[in-house]
């Protein structure tokens, strides 16, 4: 299915990238549309540029085999953090001028207002977002899984889970649910030792696993009744709990966050127009529309100075972002260089350990 | 007209040789046959020749790094294998890495490198993203910078990657590696996954073609005899399933067999398990067999079909009528005329099984799947190299197996209809 649509979306996206002057790629489902909302109709109703939202698994594939194959059709894509460094160093990516980018709403130079490691070389912060895992209520009563340990407890609760197809945020919170502190999680992946560890713990529910690999598969997971709980990107159950009234709740504990950053691929066919967008898109402004679709931080502080309702009027986004201060206590912040570096080695493990039993 | 010439050559009226006059009449009729067959061979040429021999050439090639370190290169060219490096060495590297943060292509040639040595990528990105600093003496400059610069093993790498031509996916494949001496090895336990992978997916293959033959066998033979209004409408059951899309076939077999699926609400509904028991049929090895063989069955049935067809039901009767039993006319006179078929459809299904991808990445799951499905993986990841050193063998097993089944059952013995 996964294969299909992107299949279909590819054919689709070539087909309007034909006519469209921007066309920016992204994740689809809840995310997409939230971009979608709060920057592509907004950008296109304000300068009259036409601009379209392509969806994509993982944005970062498409974007390097059309810059390898020299047929480019995307001028903005939605990457992850990793994925942003790593391309730029391959010089994948076009260079972002942040003296280019506009001061924050009360004046504040955007060097300055973007919080730290917010904009790179070659990408500028859309929001912060985060792995968490998430349970149904209506399944689980009683005693409900608090801490990252909960969810590999198969005697407490009983029943499937749903983890990420892919060894990054899979093994370092299989780690933090071996009870190693969040500061210590990457020291510990670099040794041998830390590594057969962080498998030995995801081996004990190896036989209870349903594996994901698109942001939209978990809600679907959890509301089909497959898995009791889940891992999932924060703000597609956010949705689907506030959205669309789903009983699912959010742990927080464990959480693993990371920014999300657009960039423009090499060769773009209006790198210019591109470039505008990204900066309506990452103002003051653009990150709080954003904010208000789907529940990911800003990465500028003027954004979070105020407080942002959610589209339905009422819900404050404030506590259901990865960055509010109660959801942080035991957070792991995604470290990119270690990523770049050993996602290669690790993937090839974590593949083989699934493929073997 | 032709005449006989004082020398006994036959010649045309017009007095040229009958041979040349008939070869030029033959030119012209080949010429006009290769015309007709050209644009085929155009198409296979440009679809299929061309691009197999691009994958087999990526499979061996990668310059990333020996592009962009033509220095060190050089050295590596005039120093044998199992050097130290020297001052040189490090000076034509610190060349390199100027060249490289110029140009923006350390992070091209850290992934070539990275690919023969898991974690020298960041490496030889952050070292270039500070080249400017380099300076003599270099050695020490290296070392300052990152201590693993004097590591054995990053140098064997660079040795390896220097080279555009390299067999380093192949022995990826193999779950092979180099050690820091440069002899190969294999790599440790936990991360050997190709050989276990392309072992699974011949047997998987097998496993499949075989329930296939004991399904098809019994519904062909009942094609061929049935009468025909009957044969007719169960060959439309047959070609019915055949003629869907893959996809809506998949799909519907996921809605019948996974966990809260039809299959299982109906075996608890009867009792015969328990809500907690329910089967797991879906998303492991289990999934890709049942629906790749309901997929493939049409493959089996049609060659067998075709053939069995055939066959007069004659020799079957005489069989009997000499006093043969029903198992021994199966045996002995039956079962050898249907072979071509049974051959024809073994190959089929086996080889579409083989490089089979969308099926077991939909109803895989985590041990269902395939060699197909890592290929697709590489090429995900950007790997194309190792995507096309595993294609290649993959090509190379099927190869080997129709070398096989042309050694000992004959290719001319197949039969498709």
């Amino acid at each position: 299915m996964k294969k299909l649509l992107i299949l279909t979306t590819a054919l689709t996206g070539v087909a309007f990238a034909a006519q469209a002057d921007v066309t920016v790629m992204s994740w689809g489902g809840a995310y997409g549309a939230a971009q979608t909302e709060a920057h592509v109709k907004p950008f296109a109703a304000k300068t009259g540029i036409a601009t379209i939202m392509v969806d994509s698994d993982n944005p970062a594939t498409p974007l390097k085999a059309m810059v390898e194959a020299g047929n480019v059709t995307i001028d903005v894509a939605s990457v992850e953090y990793a994925d942003a460094i790593r391309l730029c160093d391959e010089g994948v990516l076009e260079p972002i001028d942040v003296a280019a980018l506009p001061a924050g709403a009360d004046g504040v130079a955007a060097a300055d207002d973007f919080l730290p490691g917010a904009v790179t070389d070659c990408g500028v912060s859309t929001d912060i977002w985060a792995n968490i895992f998430a349970y149904d209520t209506t399944k689980i009563t009683g005693t409900v899984p608090t801490t990252v340990a909960d969810f590999f407890d198969l005697e407490k609760f009983p029943g499937k889970r749903g983890l990420k197809k892919g060894a990054k945020a899979v093994l370092e919170f299989a780690l933090m649910g071996d009870g190693v502190a969040p500061a210590d999680v990457y020291a510990t992946l670099g040794t041998p030792e830390g590594l057969d560890k962080a498998f030995a713990k995801l081996d004990t529910i190896k036989s209870e696993v349903v594996w994901w690999e698109a942001g939209a598969q978990p809600p679907q997971l959890l509301a089909d009744g497959e898995v009791v709980m889940t891992t999932a990107y924060n703000g597609r159950i956010f949705n689907a709990a506030v959205g669309e009234g789903k009983p699912f709740a959010i742990v927080w504990d464990g959480q693993i966050f990371e920014n999300e950053m657009y960039v423009v691929p090499k060769g773009a066919p209006n790198k210019d127009a591109a470039m505008q967008f990204i900066q309506f898109a990452t103002s003051t402004e653009g990150l709080q529309a954003q904010a208000m679709q789907i529940s990911y931080g800003p990465a500028r502080k003027s954004a979070n100075a105020t407080e942002i309702l959610y589209k339905d009027g009422k819900t404050v986004m404030g506590p259901n972002l990865p960055t509010a201060p109660e959801n942080m206590k035991n957070a792991l912040e995604t470290s990119s260089s270690f990523w770049v570096d050993k996602d290669a080695e690790l993937n090839e493990r974590f593949n083989a350990w699934l493929a073997t039993n | 007209m032709s005449q006989i010439t004082t020398n006994g050559d036959l010649t045309t009226s017009d007095g040229r040789p009958l041979k040349a006059a008939l070869a030029a009449a033959q030119f012209r009729a080949k010429r006009r046959a290769f015309f007709l067959v050209a644009p085929l061979l155009l198409f296979i040429i440009v679809s299929f020749i061309l691009p197999i021999g691009q994958m087999l050439h990526r499979s061996v090639f990668h310059d990333g790094f020996a592009a962009n370190a033509p220095d060190v290169k050089a050295w590596f060219a005039v120093n044998p294998d199992g050097t130290a490096p020297d001052e040189a060495a490090y000076a034509a590297l610190a060349q390199d890495f100027k060249a490289m943060k110029a140009d923006k292509t350390a992070g091209i040639a850290g992934t070539r490198v990275n690919y023969t040595l898991p974690e020298t990528r960041s490496l030889i990105t952050a070292t270039a993203r500070v080249a400017d600093d380099l300076a003599p003496p270099y050695k020490d400059a290296f070392l300052a910078l990152n201590p693993k610069w004097g590591d054995a093993a990053v140098w064997q790498a660079m040795r390896s990657a220097s080279s555009a031509y390299t067999a380093d996916f192949y022995l990826i494949s193999t779950d092979r590696e180099r050690a820091a001496d440069g002899t190969i090895q294999k790599v440790p336990e936990n991360t050997r996954i190709y050989i276990y992978l392309f072992v699974k997916t011949f047997l998987l293959s097998a496993v499949i073609t075989v329930i296939c033959f004991f399904l098809a066998f019994p519904v062909a033979h009942l094609l061929a005899t049935l009468p025909t209004a009957r044969a007719n409408l169960m060959m439309i059951l047959v070609l019915l399933p055949f003629w869907t899309s893959l996809l809506v076939r998949t799909t519907s077999w996921i809605v019948l067999l996974q966990g809260q699926g039809v299959v299982n609400d109906v075996l608890i509904a009867l009792g015969i398990v328990g809500d907690d028991g329910r089967l797991k049929m879906m998303y492991n090895q289990a999934g890709t067999i049942i629906v790749m063989t309901h997929v493939l069955l049409p493959f089996m049935i049609l060659p067998l079909y075709s053939v069995m067809k055939t066959i007069p039901p004659s020799y079957a009767r005489a069989a009997r009528s000499l006093g043969a039993t029903s198992w021994t006319t199966f045996r002995r006179i039956y079962l050898p005329q249907t072979l071509p078929g049974i051959g024809a459809g073994a190959l089929l299904v086996f080889i579409l099984a083989v490089g089979y991808y969308i099926t077991p990445a939909l109803v895989g799951g985590a041990d269902g799947q395939l060699i197909s499905n890592f290929i697709d993986f590489h090429m995900d990841k950007s790997n194309w190299s190792l995507a096309a050193a595993l294609s290649a063998m993959l090509l190379g097993g099927v190869l080997v197996l129709y070398w096989l089944y042309d050694r000992l059952v004959g290719i001319d013995n197949l039969k498709l209809g």
